[in-house]
């Protein structure tokens, strides 16, 4: 690996530093332009994240460069109230759950618009990576914004990612970005994003990403007396992203974008590691095809926003250790999805601001699976919303409804549902001088049963209700700029919570071992803390020093049934304590970062019991990069190590995390 | 490095770090001791949910009324990640002790004694174990790793001496349980993983040849397969899980045909002496949960009993009844409960009289049990 890595480092060198002795000048006015720059972001952020009435947390384009991170998955670790579920590897799930509340009550929204899955609710968070995002952020309750889908309505939180786009204030004629990762697990992962500037008010842009590992990592289990180590194996993948997109702005206020994405994956599915069994050789196929567009205007005191949206995925799953009377086990999966929104947002006079948004989304499934019922939902979600506002006070409360229609081809239906979800939220700002605020929200939602819970063949179970969570947050803020101070920010966010789920949904036991059955049975108590702290200080001159901490303690208990058990005992996976620490020191034109990720003990099963404890983990990561400019082109390097200390750990027991590994990157930028 | 990190854990406070790792430990729990049994003890294997690896193997010590749950651990300490995933079926023969391990893809081979490992024997998706003459055999779901057209499962001969595989022989798709009479295997095959093409046929295999020479027709979905000790074969269909029931059939095997047809639901069942211990577990669509019932066949005249095996009510606590065995000496059962497969279980003693004796917890999912002399 050190081979690698100063063979890497003395290729760039020689490809990159040369030629800069040579062309260096006009510097200076760029940098300038970029401090401008990061200080806007900075005061975006703080704004944006102190005066929401909502925890918010915020990754930016700068920030999300600088963490050791490869996928989306990687960098929601550092926000706080998060459980990566990660099956470990390059290609291997990775799901969230947030607040305990379970992996479906939290949506994805990609540019404003969800992100589907009807067959099992969950997005593999791994599947996108952070080349050509602008911003990670993620809302607990939901996004306050006053003009946006029905949908961002519909989950107890979102993770919003925004791709990159064109600045039309530029005055470039076009943008590149491209960059090349390279590291441990056979990594070879080259991004490259292109924006062209077409005519006056319209930009292109395409993007593209391919992703190969080998995912063949060491990994070592012990209990004191056995000591083994092994290589993962079966953890393959290859990906490959192409995504083009228009901008446009009207000559009156409006503007629109439209873009088309297709993803194709081809991995081999990790298996669990057990006693005598390491090696596996299931693989599965995804193909992931959309075309969304988005159209916003102003007229006058109304806002408009049309959203619409056209999938199709294809999933393919081969068991070759599964040999059925027809060969191998091949499941193929194909979704269908349609999906159109309007919101109308009116400002009445400067505080009282009213809004309306009418969703509609059709999901439909295929599979080649026996007694499958080929389901069709259809989604009606209409939303009304007020909000006061003024300096120091904001209200803001909203009723959604949400009517689904299930239809099936073969055997039992679902049949109709419909629910009223409200929300109320606020925030103050207590005192005149100080900025600090206090806030809260209470937001009731659920999550429809998927397809899966309802239809898969023999543990599918039609009479399922959805599954509700009711969520109480109180919380302050506290966020300040100081222009002429060692001190250049501070920003403290501290909330806490509880949380119910009730109804919630269980795979239970049916007539034996083949026929296990989704239930409306479990009932969850979140009980909850979250802090984050974020500070800026400017060491001496050039040398600034970045510091964020996130801590959250989580009491996240069993209430289904007091006569088992495990009444009272924290439910699984859900550690008590849990943070994460990002340090940053920046001098010129290098970059250091280092952050600590601890999630501590959890039980991986419902008993609070010793064969049911897991150990906690944490992680050290380290990075170095260094950028400079020549002329209009930018060029950079960062180099990575991953798990310093070498722990070897589980997130979920049995399918082992990688220990120590190494990641460059080498960026260009135009 | 460990100083780095003993730091970290003091500057965060609250927060703990890892300890040492050290195998599980076996735990103790205490039931009502039997000074005058016959038998010395029981095994009882725990299958533990899939890929979780917590297959556990409980002892408990009938004359002392002591159980050790994870005992195999505490004996066993250097086995890279234990017992494994999934323990499927357990069997005693001369005094060595048979676990089989379904997704771990092993037989492990232990002293009865002691339950120190004696070997192993590696076979992929084995099930079931039967012995005769000398001879293990165990059922396997995989005939031919990787063949797409291997469809059929086999029955592997393992030499009890030399602890490995003699020969094998094709059987149908998904075998499961066997029993071993008048020289032949009976094998009973599922086809599971094709539905709705399953098996619904015995296997018939001559021991010395060690060839199938005969299938008997008898109901889809095959599981169960009991011998009594008249020569007859005790056979669970699963039916399809929709519109076919589950049902119990009676095979002669000097005919080698269908004898009687029980229209009960069977899940598992216990033969002692005369008497066929029964409990069904079956899925009610209406109502939205399981409907469980148990119920005695005499095996001498194929007849439903009027007598239940628990008298006393207490079958309202079992959740899920997932194993059956009858103390041969002093007719008490033995019926374990899986809950909801993901949490401890409980195997429940009751009196030859049907009333609950004492209960204990095991590990996750209770099931397999054999008695040591």
């Amino acid at each position: 690996m050190v081979v690698k890595f100063v063979f890497g480092l003395a290729l760039f060198v020689g490809l990159v530093l040369v030629p800069k002795v040579l062309l260096a000048q006009n510097t200076d006015s760029v940098n300038k332009v970029n401090q401008l720059k990061e200080v806007e972001i900075l005061q975006y952020r703080l704004n944006k994240q102190h005066s929401s009435p909502v925890p918010q947390q915020l990754l930016t384009e700068h920030e999300l460069k600088r963490i050791n991170s490869l996928s989306v998955a990687d960098a929601v670790r550092y926000f706080s109230g998060v459980q990566l579920k990660d099956y470990g590897g390059v290609g291997g799930l990775k799901t969230v759950n947030i607040r305990s509340m379970g992996t479906n009550h939290t949506s994805v929204f990609l540019d404003g618009i969800a992100i589907g899955n009807a067959q099992n609710g969950q997005v593999d968070l791994g599947k996108y990576t952070l080349d050509n995002l602008e911003e990670i952020s993620l809302l607990s309750g939901q996004n306050p914004n006053l003009l946006q889908p029905a949908k961002a309505y519909a989950s107890a939180s979102s993770i919003f990612l925004k791709t990159k786009s064109p600045d039309f204030n530029t005055k470039k004629r076009q943008e590149l970005n491209t960059d090349l990762k390279l590291g441990d697990f056979g990594l070879l992962n080259p991004n490259i994003t292109y924006c062209q500037k077409l005519r006056e008010r319209l930009w292109s842009s395409v993007s593209t990403s391919y992703i190969h590992a080998n995912g063949r990592y060491k990994f070592r289990l012990t209990n004191g007396v056995y000591d083994t180590t092994a290589v993962r194996n079966n953890g393959d993948v290859e990906r490959f992203r192409l995504q083009a997109s228009l901008f446009g702005k009207g000559r009156d206020s409006s503007s629109w974008n439209v873009q088309a994405y297709s993803f194709l994956s081809d991995r081999g599915l990790p298996g669990a590691i057990v006693a005598n069994k390491f090696d596996y050789s299931q693989r599965i196929w995804d193909r992931n095809f959309f075309l969304q567009g988005s159209y916003q205007k102003k007229l006058n005191k109304l806002e408009l926003l049309l959203n619409g949206k056209a999938s199709f995925d294809y999933m393919r799953f081969l068991d070759p250790e599964y040999v059925t009377d027809k060969g191998f086990l091949d499941n193929r999966f194909k979704e269908k999805e349609g999906y159109f929104s309007a919101a109308f947002k009116y400002a009445i006079d400067k505080q009282w601001q009213v809004s309306f948004s009418s969703d509609y989304l059709l999901q439909d499934l295929d599979a080649n699976i026996y007694r499958f019922a080929y389901p069709t939902r259809h989604t009606f979600l209409n939303v009304i919303n007020a909000a006061y506002t003024t300096d120091r006070f904001s209200i803001q409360g909203n009723l959604l409804s949400t009517s689904v229609i299930d239809k099936v081809e073969a055997y039992l239906s679902a049949g109709n549902k419909q629910v009223f979800s409200p929300t109320v939220m606020f925030s103050l700002q207590l005192f005149d001088e100080v900025p600090l605020r206090l806030r809260g929200f209470y937001k009731d939602i659920f999550r429809m049963p998927t397809f899966n819970d309802l239809y898969y063949t023999f543990i599918g179970n039609t009479l399922l209700r959805p599954e509700f969570t009711k969520q109480y947050d109180l919380g302050i803020t506290y966020a300040l700029a100081f222009k002429q101070s060692k001190v250049k920010y501070l920003d403290v966010q501290t909330d806490v919570y509880y949380n119910t789920v009730t109804d919630k949904i269980v795979a239970q036991p049916g007539a034996n071992l083949f026929r296990w059955i989704m239930y409306n049975i479990g009932k969850v108590e979140i009980r909850g803390l979250e802090t984050n702290v974020k500070i800026g200080i400017s060491l001496v001159k050039d040398l600034e020093l970045g510091l964020g901490i996130n801590y959250t303690y989580q009491e996240a208990i069993d209430v289904t049934d007091k006569n088992q058990t495990h009444y009272g005992d924290q439910i699984p996976y859900i550690p008590h304590h849990s943070g994460s620490f990002l340090g940053r020191l920046d001098y010129k034109k290098w970059k250091l970062n280092y952050s600590f990720i601890y999630t501590g003990f959890r039980y991986n099963q419902k008993a609070n019991i010793l064969v049911n404890y897991m150990e906690p983990w944490y992680t050290h990561d380290a990075a170095i990069g260094y950028s400079f400019d020549v002329g209009k082109q930018s060029l950079g390097v960062n180099a990575e190590v991953n798990n310093l200390l070498n722990q070897y750990y589980d997130v979920i027991p049995n399918f082992p995390m990688p220990g120590r590994n190494y990641r460059l990157t080498l960026s260009y930028t135009l | 490095m460990r100083k780095i990190v003993g730091i970290w854990c003091l500057a965060l406070g609250l927060l703990s770090c890892r300890k040492d790792p050290r195998p599980l430990p076996a735990e103790v729990s205490l039931v009502e001791p039997d000074p005058t049994s016959v038998l010395t003890g029981m095994y009882l294997v725990n299958e533990g949910n899939m890929n979780m690896n917590k297959a556990s193997l409980d002892y408990l010590d009938l004359i002392n009324g002591v159980y050790t749950r994870n005992f195999y651990n505490q004996v066993n300490p250097g086995i890279t990640k234990g017992l494994g995933d999934v323990g499927n079926d357990i069997g005693i023969y001369g005094g060595k002790l048979y676990v089989v391990v379904n997704i771990s893809n092993k037989v492990e081979v232990l002293d009865v004694k002691t339950g120190k490992r004696i070997n192993q024997i590696n076979l992929t998706n084995c099930r079931y174990i039967s012995f005769a003459n000398g001879k293990a055999y165990v059922s396997a779901y995989l005939g031919r790793v990787g063949d797409p057209t291997a469809a059929n499962g086999i029955v592997a001969e393992i030499d009890t001496a030399k602890l490995s595989i003699n020969r094998t022989v094709e059987v149908g798709r998904q075998p499961e349980e066997m029993a071993v009479v008048n020289n032949k295997l009976y094998v009973a095959n599922s086809g599971g993983y094709s539905p709705p093409n399953y098996e619904s046929t015995i296997s018939v295999i001559d021991l010395n040849s060690f060839k199938e020479v005969k299938r008997i027709e008898v109901a889809i979905n095959l599981h169960r397969l009991k011998a009594d000790r008249y020569g007859d074969l005790y056979v669970t269909s699963r039916g399809d899980y929709y519109t076919i029931p589950s049902k119990l059939f009676v095979i002669d095997t000097q005919t080698e045909q269908v004898k009687k047809t029980f229209d009960l639901a069977a899940s598992n069942l216990a033969i002692d002496d005369d008497k066929a211990y029964i409990y069904a577990t079956a899925w009610n669509y209406i109502q939205g949960k399981n409907t469980i019932n148990y119920y005695m066949i005499d095996v001498k005249d194929e007849s439903l009993l009027a007598t239940q095996f628990i008298t006393d009510g207490t079958q309202k606590n079992i959740e899920v009844p997932y194993g059956i065995a009858v103390n041969p000496y002093t007719k008490e059962v033995y019926v374990t409960d899986a809950k909801d497969y993901v949490t401890p279980g409980k195997l429940h003693c009751y009196t030859p009289y049907g009333k609950l004796k004492w209960s204990v917890t095991t590990g996750d999912i209770p099931a397999h049990v054999v008695f040591v002399k």
